[in-house]
């Protein structure tokens, strides 16, 4: 059965997506490290894709060449973390309430599993990342990496989060 | 282990581009132990709030150290690939603290390695991170362990 609820108008596209992009904007700019390593996040909706651009200074094994196996966990562990800190954001933001300047405290890492099947090549990577399960206290995210095609991924991780508590 | 041996893997690490982005230094390396350093530098921060460093800049670290350890073991070979690495981060590093990870390969089979590694800042007693890792055994054609 449905209520009779009273709508408000929708917002005007441009002015949820400001939102959205200003809130990923300043998660994002505010780590040093994801800035080095030169990661970038595109968003469609509240799927986010992380990107890293290929770098000389990425490479592990110059002979091959082949992307440094830390660089590819750095990467993966990054998409973990902003995914997670997405995820938990989102509803604010939905509701209008995130102030898009304030920094929100990040999930600390407990461990972090990764499984490398293929060895990274000299060019862009991307991956997504899954919150399996997301309590109060803990979560559990998994990552996968790829290359060229989103089939075959060239690495993977799990790992284990603790949540930022809002009385620290 | 031949000085030989030792002179070319710290080659291989002063070529490697990553290594040398993340300022990495190999302080002792031999007989499957390797130990390499990273100095604290605010552009591998990962939390703005408390300077403390990046998860993901301390994996980088240990994966490099646990490679080295696999190169320098006495019946591994120069060549190898992680498979898998599992990091546990004990406590935040201290800010302002250099890095340094320590590993051992102590276990070779024909064609893969066995890893651990533990990461320290300035305060020996109280590790920052340990790992265990695989890693595959590249050999010359025709030569067994």
């Amino acid at each position: 059965m449905k209520k009779a609820i009273k709508r408000s108008k929708p917002e005007p596209v441009q002015v949820i997506k400001h939102r959205r992009d200003a809130a990923l904007k300043s998660l994002v700019s505010a780590v040093p490290y994801i800035q080095f390593l030169g990661v970038e996040f595109d968003r469609r909706g509240d799927e986010l894709t992380a990107i890293l651009p290929y770098q000389e200074m990425l490479i592990g094994n110059p002979v091959i060449p082949a992307l440094h196996g830390g660089a590819t966990s750095a990467f993966m562990e990054i998409t973990a973390v902003i995914g997670l800190s997405w995820s938990m954001l989102w509803d604010h933001i939905e509701d209008g309430v995130e102030n898009a300047d304030v920094m929100p405290r990040l999930p600390k890492t407990i461990d972090f599993t990764v499984d490398y099947l293929r060895s990274g090549l000299p060019r862009d990577a991307y991956a997504r990342a899954f919150v399996n399960r997301s309590g109060r206290r803990y979560a559990s995210v998994h990552v996968e990496a790829w290359q060229d095609n989103r089939q075959r991924i060239y690495a993977q991780a799990t790992g284990h989060f603790l949540m930022p508590q809002s009385n620290e | 282990m031949p000085e030989q041996r030792a002179a070319l893997i710290s080659q291989f690490f002063a070529a490697m581009p990553h290594y040398k982005a993340l300022q990495m230094k190999l302080e002792e390396i031999g007989n499957g132990i390797a130990e390499i350093s990273m100095p604290y530098d605010e552009k591998f921060i990962g939390d703005p709030q408390t300077g403390v460093i990046s998860g993901g800049a301390v994996s980088a670290l240990m994966d490099t150290s646990s490679g080295a350890a696999v190169m320098c073991h006495p019946t591994a070979t120069i060549s190898t690939a992680t498979l898998g690495l599992r990091i546990d981060y004990m406590r935040a590093a201290t800010p302002g603290q250099k890095i340094t990870a320590r590993a051992e390969c102590f276990h070779v089979t024909r064609s893969v390695a066995f890893v651990r590694a533990t990461a320290f800042d300035e305060d020996r007693d109280h590790p920052v991170a340990s790992a265990t890792g695989t890693f595959t055994i590249e050999r010359a054609k025709g030569k067994t362990a």
